[in-house]
């Protein structure tokens, strides 16, 4: 039977929560860089006993960690992220030109087919890469040199590159999002990039419909079916058919769409999950409820997931890379809160079970599917 | 011989306990202190100077001899008792807060 191995990043470190096929008792381990913001662990496909980290502070800054045998320990790696030549001005919130200023490492994305490669999505929005296991850093300059660049702003948590998804089928194209720029693709292997915001439309900026400027909060496809991305947008939940080329909503019946994360199910790649959330306004579950929806056909009819959720006086927020999926036969869903619970449904999000409640709030969740 | 004390997760990531001691060549100075450190734990590389300009992190601090010398520039001489070795450099972390403690 094959075995599970969560990687969760929170506010105050980051934990490894383990369990058999069956996914009922679990072994924690941790808090591994205690006291440090974990944004995001992520282990290689190609060996997943290494596994990437970023960990960040406000007093430190940016330490970049690395395993080599499943994360019991650690290696901390080149943590140098310097943007290509002049990295000239992006806008300010008050729209004025602000020059882009290296935070922080918000996402890992580990290479399909080599254990030393691994891309990083940064704050201020730049996407770097490394192929010698996090050692050194270049950054793939081609994205932040799109045109639109100097017209990026940051959303509230800041301007940061947090999805990053590798096409399976053709090596060449990758999809990247960017707060609050939008949705972007190569097909070249991030000599150049395309916004890919068509179809999307956001009320809070002058220009609904523009080419760059909408807050996507996050893009999850099926490794089966690349060219098809489902979104969670700041407001609306989107589809695209056609690789971002054209979005349509999909948000139907959902009492909110507002809400930060979304994810595809393992072996079903029209059924889709997402966790509204009331508004920009409260991030908080619709009347203290905590439920999971899910699509069984793409998008535009969901239906509620509660067994096991709390479902009076929670007001938890779900952030946009802490959910994920397992491949066991059973499709696994897994999410962590900002509460500091990591809830997990062994049977697709029929039932739900916490893992975890105190932890830190929870900033990411990826799961591992071992072998025995 | 210089000795430096870190802030707890510096040591940690460092691998270290206790106060840093380290050899020095030439002029003390917080410049060439934090040369020799980062020379001899190179994950310390910019955890206390920014990595692009090289200059102190905000929320960092240098203290000796009872003095705050955090805006005197990494050229400053540190005070001849931590040349010798008779007290530390002290780089601590600032009493700030933020949304996140």
């Amino acid at each position: 039977m094959c075995r599970v191995r969560v990687l969760v990043g929170t506010r105050k470190g980051a934990f490894v929560l383990t369990s058999d096929g069956k996914r009922e008792k679990w072994e924690v381990s941790g808090p591994h860089f205690a006291g440090w913001e974990m944004y995001h662990l992520k282990g290689s496909p190609v060996d997943p006993n290494r596994i990437y980290a970023s960990q960040t502070s406000g007093w430190f800054g940016q330490v970049m960690q690395r395993s080599d045998d499943g994360g019991k320990t650690w290696e901390p790696v080149g943590n140098n992220f310097a943007y290509d030549g002049v990295p000239g001005t992006h806008q300010w919130y008050d729209g004025t030109a602000h020059p882009w200023e290296f935070k922080r490492v918000w996402h890992l994305e580990p290479s399909l087919t080599d254990v030393d490669t691994v891309y990083a999505g940064v704050e201020d929005a730049a996407l770097f890469r490394s192929t010698d296991g996090g050692k050194s850093w270049g950054e793939i300059s081609g994205l932040r040199k799109h045109g639109s660049g100097p017209h990026w702003q940051p959303g509230a948590g800041g301007m940061c590159l947090h999805t990053i998804m590798l096409d399976p089928t053709d090596a060449q194209r990758m999809f990247i999002a960017i707060s609050s720029a939008g949705a972007f693709r190569t097909d070249d292997g991030g000599e150049t990039w395309k916004a890919i915001n068509r179809g999307l439309r956001s009320q809070h900026i002058p220009d609904p419909a523009a080419e760059v400027g909408h807050c996507v909060h996050h893009i999850a496809m099926h490794p089966e079916r690349p060219g098809v991305l489902f979104m969670q947008k700041h407001w609306d939940v989107m589809r695209s058919d056609d690789a971002g080329d054209n979005w349509h909503e999909v948000s139907g019946n959902l009492p909110t769409d507002f809400g930060f994360c979304i994810d595809v199910h393992a072996h079903e790649p029209e059924t889709i999950y997402v966790v509204p959330i009331k508004s920009d306004g409260e991030h908080f579950p619709l009347d203290g409820k905590l439920r999971v929806y899910r699509s069984r056909s793409g998008g535009n009819e969901w239906e509620p997931l509660t067994k096991g959720l709390p479902q009076k006086d929670c007001y938890v927020n779900v952030l946009r890379d802490a959910m994920a999926v397992d491949s066991l036969d059973q499709c696994g869903v897994y999410f962590g809160t900002t509460g500091g619970q990591v809830y997990c449904s062994p049977n697709a999000g029929e039932s739900w079970a916490p893992i975890v409640r105190d932890l830190p709030a929870v900033l990411s969740v990826e799961v591992q599917t071992l072998p025995a | 011989m210089i000795r430096v004390e870190l802030p707890g997760h510096l040591r940690t990531l460092a691998g270290v306990s206790g106060e840093v001691t380290l050899e020095v060549e030439g002029q003390t100075t917080v410049r060439t202190v934090l040369d020799a450190l980062e020379e001899r734990h190179p994950m310390l590389r910019g955890t206390i100077r920014d990595q692009r300009t090289g200059e102190r992190r905000a929320f960092l601090r240098f203290f000796a001899c009872e003095e705050d010398l955090s805006h005197e520039g990494l050229d400053v001489v540190l005070p001849e008792a931590v040349a010798a070795g008779r007290e530390p450099l002290l780089v601590i972390g600032a009493v700030a807060g933020g949304q996140w403690v």
